[in-house]
């Protein structure tokens, strides 16, 4: 009943997305605002509709109606509340409809904002918007549909369809197989909708940059509408990969947070397109150059959002994500190949009304130094895609089939890492127009000394490792550049308006959010970058088998095995749990709790490490075998993670920095206006002196 | 793609600068690639494919899939020593779905004597999804006594989450 209902409402919806698309090609051509208005009304039409699918997916979920081979595949009667809810995105049929649901509603609240201004862009907004939905919805409707039941034929076999087959009788399994163990996470509940939100919301500043294209209005106006819509996707796909690292660090139990996994990669692909993107539009509004390489970078992102959510879903690739098949693969890639052609001869078409306004003179100037950024970040990208496509393209030119692993990326994006870091810190202090070694030299100099404090430091604390001091330098150096820029901006806020410096600081960051939440993320970068450098280059490992009362040592740490206690749970798991004590040059710091969850319904064992945690470094036990456990002992694996917390600390940072920089304005205009002004003005380090 | 950055036209006496500016990044760019390539490059082989070249791929880092035969699992926990065998299944995902999906294929690959297998020894914990009929991806060498000795093991159980009717639902 509800399934028919759901369906027939994700029916409807392709028929409404389908209509949307017709009337608005048409409305634009005719130039017919009753059409165009027609089609608005369409789009704003298929979030409720879409919303009713998803409420209907939800319902029979919670209510666990286990006919819907969906609802049999990703739950079950044991688990709680809140993760039945959740499985809508828990399997990828449900996935896909989410995916479609968010972007209807972000595709509806743009339709619903104030469009005199740019009336024109409209029709293809939606067009864009709508025909997206259409491939997903499409998709859904025949190919995954999450509908589908089980049914038993006259014949006694079973069958797997939509509507009852004639003679069948519903079958309705006991119970249904439960969501994977390794999701039920409260990390994994939250990590998939980030990271979804990310992508979708990319998909409007592409549909803005495509309906520039197409009406020829090449300003840079599309930029400026949609500059807060890519703040935003980039802000989740952030917070998503950062959730990723931290569930994959707490479940997964190897002690790691990042693998070069295909779909680490897949989610990592646009995001580094559009950081490049969000680092170039500041060039377009300020000095009106690289206007086609923001398209390509825009048409690149939304390929790259497809093909993730391709890749996260498909399990074409090898991969520890790859909890789901299907053979949608093939319409993805028909897919992506059909609207980045079209995307691209439409570029071609406008590409001489795309011409620069102005030039580059000095290699060291704001403008050259982001178009190096840019250059390093499509170089990690270029990286990643071959990283990924190699297997394929050593098959097809040797025929013998050839992958790279982790010490691949790990070696060729590192230096180019360090690059961006070093960007970091040198960028800011570059005028816009001109800028020389002398300038440059003159305000780098005093933190550049001062910084070098830092690898003295470390090295006389006993490191001797070349690129952890490096890396240790350039952290130190992007740290006090960025704190020294908001110095000379507070100090000269208070030197002019005799405003404290709490004031000063608050007024300095909300009058330029962009610019000094930038500085912010500078800072969780650098954070971040302590945390990995720690943990990449300085992580140590032990293993061993000890009975009750035993210890084991690493470093300066040793364990001592206490206990162990085995029992079963209420929600369907047998857990085995040990204690052990934690002492560090001999003095007791507390006890961990390794354990271990076999579920019982998926037959799924489950490593939980017990983690020792401070913002000097982590301890990271466990329990590795825990059956012979009366005489011979308990198996246990130890890990030192040195500084691993800055990662995370890091990445909090990192989010509210970019918060401050996305937070809605009161009066968008006057900000576009005030940054309109900046543009005539000397460069922005003379002007803060 | 970098190349079209040559649009943002400087005055001509600057553009050689920026153009070989460009150039030298994206030459070390390449350069990094290419070098962590071929240092890093495994050959991803089936079990079959690894019988053939024999004494070819010795001492090769190389990556090879088969389907785990739970029977032959040993472990050695207090050592951390696990032995296991694997059997050919097809490298190509056009062959697997032809022949009725990966589960299907890893059962075949299981059941069957005849299949080709090779023996796998790893030294380390014995990771929660080893198990009967799944699919192992591993990275290591062959060492002088044919055994293939994996230093990473990455496993997949289609099976447990793929499958299309229920089992439990026959008797209801």
């Amino acid at each position: 009943m509800v399934s028919n209902f759901g369906f027939g409402a994700l029916v409807i919806t392709l028929v409404v997305s389908i209509y949307g698309i017709f009337a608005a090609v048409y409305g634009a051509r005719k130039n017919s605002l009753a059409w165009v208005e027609s089609a608005r009304k369409a789009m704003l039409l298929t979030f409720p509709l879409i919303s009713l699918v998803a409420l209907s997916i939800i319902f029979l979920l919670v209510n666990g109606d286990y006919q819907v081979q969906y609802v049999y595949n990703v739950t079950s009667s044991t688990m709680p509340m809140y993760l039945k809810v959740t499985a809508l995105w828990g399997g990828q049929a449900g996935s896909l409809i989410f995916w479609s649901w968010l972007l209807a509603s972000f595709a509806s609240a743009v339709t619903l904002r104030k469009w005199q201004r740019d009336r024109e862009f409209l029709p293809w907004v939606i067009v864009v918007s709508l025909v997206t939905l259409v491939f997903f919805v499409g998709m859904s409707i025949f190919i995954e549909n999450p509908f589908v039941r089980f049914w038993q034929t006259a014949g006694g076999s079973e069958a797997v369809a939509m509507f009852q087959p004639t003679g069948a009788t519903p079958l309705v399994p006991f119970d249904g197989r439960g969501l994977n163990p390794l999701l039920r996470h409260p990390g994994m509940v939250i990590h998939p909708p980030m990271l979804y939100l990310g992508f979708v919301s990319f998909v409007i500043p592409f549909a803005f940059a495509i309906a520039a294209l197409i009406t020829g209005r090449t300003d840079d106006r599309w930029i400026r509408v949609t500059r807060r819509w890519a703040l935003v996707a980039w802000l989740f796909l952030s917070l998503g990969l950062v959730l990723g690292s931290r569930w994959a660090y707490d479940v997964l139990g190897w002690g790691g947070y990042w693998a070069w996994d295909p779909v680490e990669i897949a989610a990592f692909m646009p995001w580094l397109s559009g950081t490049a993107f969000l680092h170039s539009v500041m060039i377009q509004e300020k000095r009106g150059l690289f206007k086609r390489w923001n398209m390509i970078l825009i048409i690149l992102t939304y390929s790259l959002v497809i093909f993730g959510t391709f890749l996260t879903r498909s399990g074409v690739l090898s991969s520890v994500h790859a909890f789901s098949q299907s053979a949608i693969g093939p319409l993805f890639f028909g897919y992506i190949g059909v609207t980045f052609a079209i995307s691209l001869a439409l570029l071609l078409q406008r590409w001489n009304a795309l011409r620069s306004e102005g030039e580059m003179h000095s290699l060291l100037s704001r403008e050259a130094l982001f178009l190096l950024n840019n250059l390093l970040f499509m170089g990690i990208l270029v990286v990643c895609f071959w990283g990924v496509l190699f297997p394929l393209i050593s098959e097809l030119f040797t025929g013998q089939k050839v992958t790279v692993g982790p010490p691949f990326y790990e070696r060729s994006t590192g230096p180019l890492f360090a690059g961006l870091l070093l960007l970091m810190g040198v960028a800011p202090l570059s005028a816009w127009g001109h800028s020389t070694v002398k300038t440059l030299g003159k305000a780098m100099w005093k933190p550049f000394v001062v910084s070098l404090a830092i690898p003295i430091l470390a090295y006389v604390l006993g490191v001797r490792h070349f690129a952890a001091l490096l890396a240790f330098w350039l952290c130190a150096f992007v740290a006090l550049i960025t704190l020294y820029e908001y110095y000379r901006g507070v100090a000269a806020r208070m030197r002019r308006s005799e405003e404290n410096v709490f004031i000063a600081l608050w007024n300095l960051a909300s009058r330029n959010r962009r610019r000094y939440g930038g500085y912010i993320i500078h800072i969780g970068v650098v954070l971040m970058a302590l945390g990995i450098i720690g943990i990449e280059l300085f992580q140590t490992e032990t293993q061993g088998t000890i009975p009750p009362g035993g210890q084991m040592a690493l470093g300066d740490y040793t364990i001592t095995f206490d206990k162990l206690d085995i029992f079963d749970t209420a929600d369907g798991r047998n857990v085995a749990r040990a204690v052990v004590s934690v002492e560090r040059d001999g003095k007791y710091l507390g006890q961990l709790y390794p354990r271990r969850d076999y579920y019982y319904d998926s037959q799924q064992p489950m490593t939980i490490p017990g983690v020792r945690s401070t913002m000097e470094d982590d301890l990271y036990v466990l329990l590795v075998d825990w059956e012979p456990i009366s005489s011979t002992g308990v198996t246990f694996k130890i890990y030192h993670n040195p500084l691993v917390n800055w990662l995370w600390f890091g990445g909090f940072v990192f989010i509210f920095g970019t918060l401050v920089a996305s937070w809605p304005d009161k009066d968008p205009e006057t900000v576009r206006v005030r940054s309109a002004k900046r543009k005539l003005s000397p460069s922005e380090v003379q002007s803060a002196d | 793609m970098a190349l079209t950055e040559s649009s943002v036209k400087p005055a001509p006496r600057n553009r050689a600068k920026f153009f070989i500016g460009g150039l030298l990044i994206i030459a070390a760019i390449v350069y990094l690639i290419f070098t962590s390539t071929q240092a890093s490059a495994q050959y991803f082989l089936t079990v079959d494919e690894l019988n053939q070249k024999g004494v070819d791929v010795n001492g090769r880092e190389i990556r090879v899939s088969g389907a785990v035969v739970g029977s032959t699992i040993q472990y050695d926990a207090q050592n951390l020593k696990l032995t296991f065998e694997v059997a050919h299944v097809p490298g190509d995902n056009a062959d697997i779905e032809a022949q009725g999906g990966l589960a299907e294929v890893l059962h075949q690959a299981v059941i069957d004597p005849t299949r080709s297998r090779i023996k796998v020894e790893y030294n380390g914990v014995m990771p929660d999804l080893l198990r009967d009929e799944a699919q192992a991806i591993m990275t290591g060498r062959m060492n002088e006594n044919g055994v293939f000795v994996a230093q990473e093991l990455l496993l997949k159980c289609p099976t447990k989450y793929e499958e299309a009717v229920p089992a439990q639902a026959e008797g209801g």
